[in-house]
């Protein structure tokens, strides 16, 4: 079943590939649906509001690391694992269908340039390329892993929570895979349902001995991607697979590293801190709302993307909260169990003097990702706006 | 039958081309082999012939399941008989005498340690023991047939392996009492032994885990292109797993310098293999993979070395997975948690025990050569219970690490949230000490 779906999948996203190829505007999506279904335009309208639930801001452009060219987040990615088999002549990238360039053209051109050894298919078994990429660590090289959708990574969760997370640990040292990245597609996508929108994030974040880190945009992945890879522990590297092609800004062409486990204040504020990451962070749909707050109730906020979400830092979060008094966080998993419960709980401990409203979590509802209900789902600029009305009023 | 009799004969015609095979020639084939026998033929329309991507077959017409063949399965390869006599002289490994005492040495301390560390389990010295009771042959014979710089990943129950690669007796005793000498810093159960020295990867209870990280380390090994081989030890219950799966196919499509090694002792704790799997054992599963397989007494540590030999010969040389399954019986208890006799019989147990056993057949062996006598057997048991006796001894005085190990290495780095943890964790312990068992651990 599982395999069926994907196919059915990565059949639309080769369409996308065919069509959206240097373009990477933010139509690429509601364009690319156009195309496969030009028959019924009332669905069309449907999914072109799904995909534009947020709209994508290049951050300034990075000067610090040299020259830049204008890539999207598929390319950045490709970008930086091109340095990695440059300089490391141990790296290995495989996964399932990443030979030909990838279900989303993250490694496109990587086999011909380095070598069939060097960048293979697998069999189609999540357990196994996990397995395998803890493995070849564990014999020193670089492995870099492709889980071909998030919603895809759990048959590798014993892989990943018992093995991974906790090889040096166990051997005292004498062993470890901290050479292992594993990367995979992320979040929403505006029709992904069930099995191609899923944030898995919060499993993880219970697990002692992996990285698991989120970028928002180009530059934040090819920087944030190439600290993961040199980083001595194991790292899961979500990718917004929305910002994929729509997602399009100056990127540096040299490698460069953004160091992990560190969140970034990307717009001051005096009221609301807003905490999120991946593509529902500040940059895009909180900077909307944000926006959206200064003009009509004359509210600053203070946005923040995490980042890294294991292991993550409370200190940027909480020297906001001590300022504004206020925090909102907002994630698109469900709410139960979500990692914004941990941001909340801690948060609550060290700045409880600090607090002037209850810390407002604007999340995912707790039910599976629903199809043709997304718009609903999601928790968008309106249900954010709405709590952050509600926090200044309490 | 006749599948199997001809499998073995192609077998043997790749054999004798290999042999033909310069070493130069042999090194670099490594790299970039393209084995034949793996490709599906070129597409060809003209031809009246099945044309899918598949699989490589011909038609045939009338309607035929396979069957598979259970009750005359693959047979089991063995060099000597129960008393020790050699049964074809061409397959005699011709080891030396020193070899030899170096092996019957090696399984017999390995033998006197299960029964100390055994019993000092039963009388609560240590927390759970597992012995290796009538495999003790898979172990020997198999570590004697690989380089020391060969990787081994393990399941459990292959101490063995690192007795013959030279681990000394206080750092096994070390790890089971998870004293401060334990190169595991006191954090895993006992018998989780191992050693980056000796190329012996840490073992952990999830079970199969290991076997498609074994794939991907021989890849590893294979990019280095340094002739090194991994070999893979697992239960036949272990098989069952989703990962010996991912482990066996992985191997084979990416082309492993890897041999999988099967102990079928014939039970998972209390489960028979009768309810662990209904086709020929695990030796069948290779040829389903692609991969070249081979059944063995396990109680034969020549046949155990033989086959162990030529497969790690051939995977370094042609870069594919072997597999070996070892036919052996779990004489002991599955572990110190278990009471065995609750679902099998005194007398099937006794059976093994007495008349067939790995130390009792290679005893006969040298036995017979003059190699061995009773003096030698008496003085040498004296000698090996007292070496283990006296690092038991040590291993227990020795006081347990220091609780500050429990928060490194979760990370390379400490990260500050763990330091803070570290760190209250110290503050509580200083005002409650009188609660906790300090005066066990290293201050």
């Amino acid at each position: 079943m599982a395999s069926a779906a994907r196919f059915f999948i990565r059949g639309a996203h080769s369409k996308l590939c065919i069509t959206g190829i240097g373009s990477g505007t933010q139509s690429t999506f509601g364009a690319t649906f156009l195309k496969l279904s030009p028959s019924s335009s009332s669905c069309t309208k449907t999914q072109r509001r799904h995909a534009a639930h947020f709209t994508f801001q290049p951050d300034p452009e990075p000067t610090q690391y040299g020259p830049t060219q204008k890539m999207n987040m598929f390319q950045s990615v490709t970008s930086a694992l091109d340095h990695t088999l440059a300089n490391d002549p141990t790296a290995v990238i495989f996964g399932e269908d990443v030979a030909f360039g990838g279900v989303f053209r993250c490694t496109v051109g990587l086999r011909d340039k380095y070598g069939k050894d060097r960048v293979f298919n697998t069999p189609l078994c999540e357990q196994g390329i996990v397995g395998f990429g803890i493995g070849a660590a564990v014999a020193g090289a670089t492995a870099i892993a492709e889980i071909q959708f998030a919603d895809y990574i759990y048959p590798a969760f014993d892989q990943i929570v018992n093995e991974a997370a906790k090889y040096r640990y166990r051997s005292g040292n004498l062993f470890d895979c901290g050479s292992l990245t594993i990367r995979a597609p992320w979040g929403c996508v505006g029709h992904g349902s069930l099995y191609h929108s899923q944030s898995p994030e919060a499993f993880f974040a219970h697990c002692p001995g992996i990285k698991v880190v989120i970028p928002r945009s180009p530059v934040q992945a090819k920087g944030l991607l190439l600290s993961c890879i040199a980083d001595q522990n194991p790292c899961i590297f979500f990718e917004p697979k929305i910002l994929y092609r729509a997602a399009v800004e100056q990127v540096p062409i040299e490698p460069y590293i953004i160091p992990l486990s560190q969140a970034e204040i990307l717009q001051e504020g005096s009221d609301v801190t807003l905490v999120a990451w991946g593509h529902r962070k500040a940059i895009h749909l909180l900077k909307e709302v944000a926006n959206m707050a200064q003009e009509k109730l004359g509210v600053s906020c203070e946005l923040i993307d995490l980042q890294t979400i294991l292991p993550w830092t409370l200190k940027t979060v909480c020297k906001s909260v001590v300022k504004t008094g206020r925090l909102l966080i907002s994630h698109e998993a469900p709410i139960t169990g979500g990692f914004a419960a941990e941001i909340s709980a801690s948060v609550q401990e060290e700045c409880f003097l600090n607090l002037e409203a209850p810390i407002s979590r604007v999340c995912g509802y707790d039910t599976p990702f629903p199809h043709i209900f997304e718009p609903f789902y999601i928790p968008d600029k309106w249900k954010c706006f709405d709590a952050i009305k509600k926090m200044i009023s309490y | 039958m006749a599948a199997v009799r001809s499998m073995n004969k192609m077998y043997g015609v790749c054999f004798r081309r290999m042999a033909g095979l310069k070493a130069s020639r042999l090194l670099q084939h490594r790299a970039f082999r393209v084995g034949a026998v793996h490709r599906q033929e070129p597409f060809d329309s003209t031809l009246e012939k099945p044309q899918f991507p598949g699989a490589s077959a011909e038609f045939v017409d009338h309607l035929e399941f396979i069957q598979p063949n259970v009750i005359s399965g693959i047979p089991v390869y063995r060099v000597m008989d129960r008393q020790g006599n050699i049964i074809n002289p061409s397959q005699d490994p011709q080891l030396s005498k020193e070899q030899v005492l170096n092996f019957y040495q090696k399984m017999t301390l390995l033998n006197t340690m299960d029964r100390i560390l055994y019993e000092s389990q039963r009388q609560g010295r240590i927390s759970f023991y597992m012995t290796n009771y009538g495999e003790e042959g898979t172990h020997i014979g198999s570590a004697a047939a690989l380089d020391p710089s060969d990787i081994v990943f393990g399941q459990y129950r292959e101490a063995g392996v690192l007795m013959y690669r030279g681990f000394p007796l206080d750092m096994f005793m070390a790890q089971c009492y998870a004293n401060a000498d334990d190169l595991g810093k006191g954090r895993q159960m006992p018998v989780h032994y191992g050693s980056k020295d000796l190329n012996f990867v840490t073992i952990s209870s999830p079970l199969a885990t290991q076997i498609p990280q074994a794939a991907g380390a021989a890849y590893a090994v294979k990019r280095e292109n340094m002739n090194r081989a991994v070999i893979c030890y697992f239960g036949e219950g272990a098989a069952s797993e989703g990962d010996a799966h991912a482990g066996f196919n992985f191997s084979a499509t990416l082309e492993c310098p890897l041999i999988f090694f099967c102990r079928n002792n014939g039970y998972a704790i209390s489960t028979p293999t009768n309810e662990q799997y209904r086709g020929d054992g695990i030796a069948a599963r290779g040829p389903g993979y692609g991969m070249l397989s081979i059944r063995v007494d396990g109680n034969d540590v020549f046949a155990v070395y033989n086959a162990t030999k030529e497969a790690r010969r051939r995977a370094v040389a042609e870069n594919q997975p072997f597999l070996i399954e070892a036919m052996t019986y779990r004489i002991g208890h599955h572990s110190t948690s278990d009471d065995s006799s609750a679902y099998r019989s005194v007398d099937e147990v006794n059976y093994w025990d007495k008349q067939d056993h790995p130390i009792s057949r290679l005893r006969h062996y040298m036995t017979a050569r003059n190699w061995w006598s009773e003096d030698d057997e008496r003085s040498w048991r004296k000698q090996s219970r007292k070496t283990v006796m006296e690092a038991f001894e040590r291993a227990e005085k020795r006081l347990k690490p220091n609780p500050e190990l429990m928060f490194t290495d979760v990370y390379q780095e400490m990260t500050p949230n763990l330091n803070k943890q570290r760190e209250s964790m110290w503050r509580h312990m200083k005002q409650y000490k009188e609660h906790y068992p300090f005066d066990q651990y290293v201050k």
